[in-house]
């Protein structure tokens, strides 16, 4: 029933009419309890596997309000010095990773695209091998790394640059595809070369779409990059995994909150970029 | 006269043609300076900003090109070796594990749907107190946000080992982590999304004498439901890739024997485990896709 109170208007007949004429019938309203029925069931399960519904949560809630209380205290300040040249190193490798992954997919996005590379079967594998590439997290890729070059940002760095170079690749050859094919075309007429065409006529109309791609995944790699030292590929997710582990939740709140302000800051920082290179056609 | 143009100011009324030309140059000139001069600044600053993070990251070009065969090794040591007349046994005993595997695989799954789900509803819940034209108070507004900015940058994995340390290893931390960062995901997509609704249908709900909990079902929940369900496969889909991953630190789900398989070098079931991940996500996004744009036609960001 709905709560308005409309019955001081009208009369009971009229009120019932009224609602006969606008309830829905009986197949959809039972399609609708099927519907309702069934998702149910189905999260009921999926808590279930998860052991959401289990005696654990009451017996794990106390500790979890322990180590929330001590989140709450900030401590270990004389590790400070440490810390931020672990976050600095953070937001170094999201940023060598991100220009590395910048300049792979530029290269593989020209052979994603239809408008700059016409052989349908080849374009094809070299999608799905991008495809291949941004599938898996960072987290993954950095697990492998670390295993076949050691621990250190290096492996960090790599990861970051193989997952952008496959989602940058996507993102490049949609613009690219999106862009209008005759400038290319008018140069190519008048005597460029391929080359050319790809400089003068396509760069142009696609440059404030990559650079706008590239700033966002900057912003995303800096996030994904804080936990990467989690599997030993540097940066302050190190630390962070490794207090943690230990139950040192006051230095690892003092971390986190270190996290939160660089995120901040690398978001004005490229919001402030975007400005500057693109204007206001950002997204 | 004085035209500014870009912080180039031209003091001349061009009188004849040689003297327009003559601006036009001197114009031109200027232009070209002031691009060079801006383009060097920017050429500097990038390159400046390179030097530093590869100084700071230790960025090692040797060990990068000496450590790429080994890469490489790693990689193809992962496929698997199958042989055309015994190609049957040959599969069995690669996914020697497959029964062990489904059933993780299976779990990182409903550990990715409860956590979108229940994220979501919370998230629809808490965008109402953060969006700005609900009649939430201002306090709400500011602190509902922050507080979901704060669940939203912080890493689910981090979420993840501070569960552990409560609940004990298994996937319960997991799923919380993973419903807390999509709680904060979800709130601030949703409320921008509640900031951009059309109002008049909750002020006619209002001016009917409906309550605020009416306002909300009657007037804004029509509007924004198509966006919500969208969002929600889109976060599906992530949560597919976070799930996988949860369990490197012991938060249930795939992730424990991808971690183990590939830090103690088992690299067939690396490989194995890596190609059901990657078939698995495929599929999910298509399907996923395929709902998510019949539903509504919200394009999400990767």
């Amino acid at each position: 029933m709905s709560a308005f109170d409309i019955t001081t208007a009208l009369d009971d007949s009229a009120v019932k009419r009224l609602e006969a004429a606008i309830a829905p019938d009986w197949r959809s309203r039972a399609l609708r309890w099927a519907y309702g029925l069934g998702f149910t069931a189905v999260m009921i399960y999926a808590a279930y596997v998860s052991e959401v519904l289990s005696p654990k949560i009451f017996i794990g809630l106390p500790k979890l309000g322990d180590a929330l209380w001590l989140m709450l205290q900030p401590s270990g300040f004389n590790y400070l010095p440490e810390f931020l040249w672990a976050l600095c190193e953070t937001i170094a490798m999201a940023f060598l990773g991100t220009l590395l992954g910048a300049i792979v997919a530029l290269f593989l996005a020209i052979f994603c695209a239809r408008t700059t590379f016409p052989l349908a079967a080849f374009r094809f594998g070299f999608r799905r091998f991008a495809d291949g590439m941004r599938t898996f997290d960072h987290l993954i890729w950095a697990l492998v790394f670390v295993r076949a070059i050691g621990l250190g940002p290096l492996a960090g760095i790599l990861a970051i640059a193989l997952v952008d170079a496959g989602t940058l690749a996507k993102l490049y050859s949609e613009a690219i595809d999106n862009s209008d094919p005759k400038p290319v075309e008018g140069v190519r007429a008048s005597g460029g070369s391929w080359l050319d065409g790809l400089r003068i006529g396509l760069l142009p109309q696609v440059l404030p779409n990559i650079l706008s791609s590239t700033l966002y995944m900057w912003e995303s790699n800096t996030r994904s990059a804080t936990i990467l030292g989690i599997v030993g590929a540097g940066g302050i997710g190190y630390q962070l995994a490794d207090r943690l582990r230990v139950y040192e939740f006051g230095q690892a709140s003092l971390m986190i909150i270190m996290i939160i302000a660089a995120v901040y800051l690398i978001d004005m920082l490229s919001g402030w970029l975007r400005r500057m290179l693109i204007g206001r056609t950002s997204r | 006269m004085a035209v500014m143009n870009s912080g180039i100011t031209i003091l001349i009324q061009p009188e004849t043609r040689a003297e327009a030309l003559a601006v036009f140059d001197k114009t031109s000139q200027a232009h070209a300076q002031s691009n060079f001069r801006k383009t060097s600044l920017g050429i500097i600053a990038f390159a400046a900003a390179v030097a530093l993070a590869a100084h700071v990251s230790q960025f090692d070009l040797m060990r990068l090109i000496t450590g790429l065969p080994r890469i490489g090794d790693f990689l193809s040591g992962m496929v698997p070796r199958l042989t055309a007349d015994n190609l049957w046994a040959d599969l069995v005993y690669w996914y020697w594990g497959l029964d062990k595997w489904l059933y993780l695989l299976w779990t990182t799954l409903m550990m990715a749907l409860f956590g979108a789900v229940a994220g979501t509803t919370l998230g629809a819940i808490f965008s109402l107190f953060a969006a700005r034209n609900l009649g939430a108070p201002r306090w709400s507004v500011f602190f509902v946000k922050r507080m979901l900015e704060i669940a939203r940058t912080v890493p689910d994995l981090v979420f993840a080992l501070v569960f552990l340390f409560a609940f004990g290893l298994g996937p319960l931390a997991g799923v919380l982590a993973i419903s807390l960062h999509t709680l904060g995901a979800q709130g601030k997509l949703f409320a921008e999304v509640n900031e951009n609704v059309d109002m008049r249908p909750l002020e006619g709900v209002r001016a009917c004498g409906g309550s605020w909990l009416d306002e909300m079902t009657v007037g804004l929940l029509p509007q924004v439901l198509p966006n919500y369900i969208s969002y929600t496969f889109w976060r599906f889909e992530i949560n597919v890739r976070s799930a996988t991953i949860i369990g490197f630190v012991g938060a249930g789900g795939i992730g424990m024997e991808l971690y183990e398989a590939i830090s103690l070098s088992y690299f067939d079931d690396a490989g194995a485990i890596l190609l059901l991940v990657f078939i698995t996500v495929m599929l999910i996004d298509i399907a996923s896709e395929a709902l998510r744009t019949k539903i509504s036609n919200v394009r999400a960001v990767t």
